[in-house]
């Protein structure tokens, strides 16, 4: 028990009245404003468990009836009759019609940068660079589906090589050594001659190319053409250029053709509202190598 | 208050005891009632499964490697979350996850609903180099990923599964190792697997088909992560919390 209370003298507050062996403790109160606080939030809790769900149980809801999940459909549908008119005309437009007009153009390009940063920058990159291993950069004019709208608007909404969509584009590139086709040598023969069909030839490597040339007219023309041109029908990348997916060095491409990895890209038509696939299809069109 | 202070309390075991009681049971209440309530609270909706095998382990990984602590598992029901992410997460898609992987931090982006949105390329090159495909990305590499998956015990993590309220069937738990290996070899006869485990999908998940490894599990988990409920098919009725 608090035997001997009493005011200390140098801070005017108050002791516990323990004392042990001549050892006192000073009392010293809560800060007022502290306590008022505290005090606000018991009140204040007190009345958000009548307004608000705050029981977990079957129905429960406050007084407010105000619910989550509710309240965020309607937010969504608050949010999207806000955008109806202009989200309207960019689903009724075509990509060319968009691209015409300037103020749809505007949105668009506005609406697409955030939906390409969300949804495609992961693969492609923030600027549409694409990166090694297969991602292709989008920020030129070597397309291997086509850069037209029709065609850009296709892979965007379909996608490539994946299971979920029946029109996604596909294709496959024969593993040469795995399913046995060429035998590792003929492979790095065929990659020199690949290597010089984009002008890298490495004089060392000219016998290799020579042998390459007969097994690439024989296994690769068909698809990437005679001269490495390529063929966008089939999505069969052009050769005669310095651009690489899965990198430029001859062992990269002979690894490539021994075991290939085919890209694959996911379908947005199910996951992306028709105006943002039209409005992506702008974007990616004005990256840098948009074709008409 | 005299009749009623410290001084009293502190000095009578049997009203400090009570006291205590009290406050140590409204704090109790407030963790447990909810428990006896889960039944009624979580809705039900179509596609739910138990995650499979090879699910299982990667989601073991992704526990084992703490990628909780940057990366949230819960699209919180707001515009902004639902733009971004899609769908808010419902208590039903997180009702087999022991423990569950809501998370509180985004250092990285919110998983929830990441399956099926990149290539399982993608998620293989991005788990062993971030930033060989995403420059501006902090996250670590874990490129040992690539090293064999050891899974010998797998019908006991089934098990211990179902000693916690999963519902996996003794066919599951027999053919774990079986179904494992399965879904890793695109190859393998899917029927049986399949007919365990719906629209789980078959794929060489690191690029191998040959061994499975670590990254197989880690690919294979992510690629399912939101994708079970198709919500095209869900009313909002059936979303409300019954």
């Amino acid at each position: 028990m608090p035997t001997k209370i009493e005011k200390d003298a140098l801070t005017g507050t108050n002791t516990t009245g323990h004392e042990w062996d001549g050892l006192k403790e000073l009392n010293t109160p809560l800060p007022k404003w502290w306590l008022y606080v505290m005090y606000a939030t018991i009140a204040f809790s007190a009345v958000w468990v009548i307004l608000y769900p705050a029981f977990p149980f079957q129905g429960a809801t406050g007084v407010t009836g105000w619910i989550a999940r509710e309240a965020v459909v309607q937010d969504v549908a608050a949010a999207n009759e806000r955008m109806a008119p202009m989200m309207n005309r960019l689903r009724a437009a075509t990509p060319q019609q968009i691209a015409a007009d300037p103020e749809l153009r505007a949105f668009a390009m506005a609406g697409g940068r955030i939906a390409f940063a969300n949804n495609c920058a992961a693969c492609h990159g923030a600027g549409g660079q694409g990166a090694v291993g297969g991602f292709p950069s989008l920020a030129d004019d070597d397309w291997i589906w086509g850069g037209s709208y029709d065609a850009i608007h296709q892979t965007i909404a379909h996608g490539i090589r994946n299971e979920e969509d029946d029109e996604a584009r596909t294709s496959m590139m024969p593993r040469f050594v795995a399913d046995g086709v060429l035998t590792p040598a003929q492979v790095n023969d065929v990659a020199s001659y690949v290597v010089s069909l984009a002008g890298d030839a490495d004089p060392g490597q000219a016998a290799e190319a020579e042998r390459g040339k007969p097994l690439y007219a024989e296994n690769c023309a068909s698809c990437h053409g005679d001269t490495g041109e390529g063929n966008r029908d089939v999505g069969a990348p052009r050769l005669n250029d310095r651009i690489w997916l899965h990198g430029a060095d001859r062992h990269a491409i002979a690894r490539f053709i021994a075991n290939p990895r085919m890209g694959v890209m996911p379908a947005w038509a199910g996951r992306l509202d028709p105006a943002t696939i039209n409005m992506l299809t702008v974007y990616v069109h004005a990256l840098g190598g948009g074709e008409n | 208050m005299k009749w009623f202070n410290h001084a009293k309390i502190e000095t009578n075991l049997i009203l400090m005891g009570v006291l205590t009681l009290i406050t140590v049971s409204i704090g109790g209440l407030a963790q447990i009632v909810p428990l006896f309530t889960v039944a009624t609270t979580i809705e039900r909706v179509e596609g739910i499964r138990p995650y499979t095998p090879l699910e299982l382990m990667g989601r073991n990984i992704y526990v084992r490697e703490g990628c909780y602590t940057c990366h949230s598992q819960m699209v919180r029901p707001f515009r902004d979350e639902l733009e971004r992410y899609g769908h808010f997460s419902l208590a039903a898609e997180s009702m087999y996850d022991h423990p569950f992987q809501w998370g509180s931090k985004r250092s990285g982006p919110d998983l929830a609903r990441v399956g099926g949105r990149y290539s399982d390329d993608w998620q293989a090159a991005h788990l062993r180099s971030p930033r060989a495909v995403v420059p501006e990305s902090i996250m670590p590499p874990y490129a040992f990923l690539d090293r064999p998956l050891a899974y010998a015990d797998i019908a006991e993590h089934l098990k211990a599964q179902r000693a916690i309220g999963v519902p996996y069937t003794d066919a599951m738990i027999a053919n774990a190792r079986a179904d494992l290996e399965a879904q890793a070899r695109p190859e393998a006869d899917p029927a049986a697997f399949q007919g365990r485990y719906a629209r789980a999908r078959q794929a060489a998940f690191d690029g191998d088909p040959a061994a499975v490894t670590e990254m197989d599990a880690v690919v294979a988990y992510l690629q399912m992560l939101g994708t079970l409920v198709q919500f095209r098919d869900v009313t909002p009725e059936q979303m409300r919390q019954q």
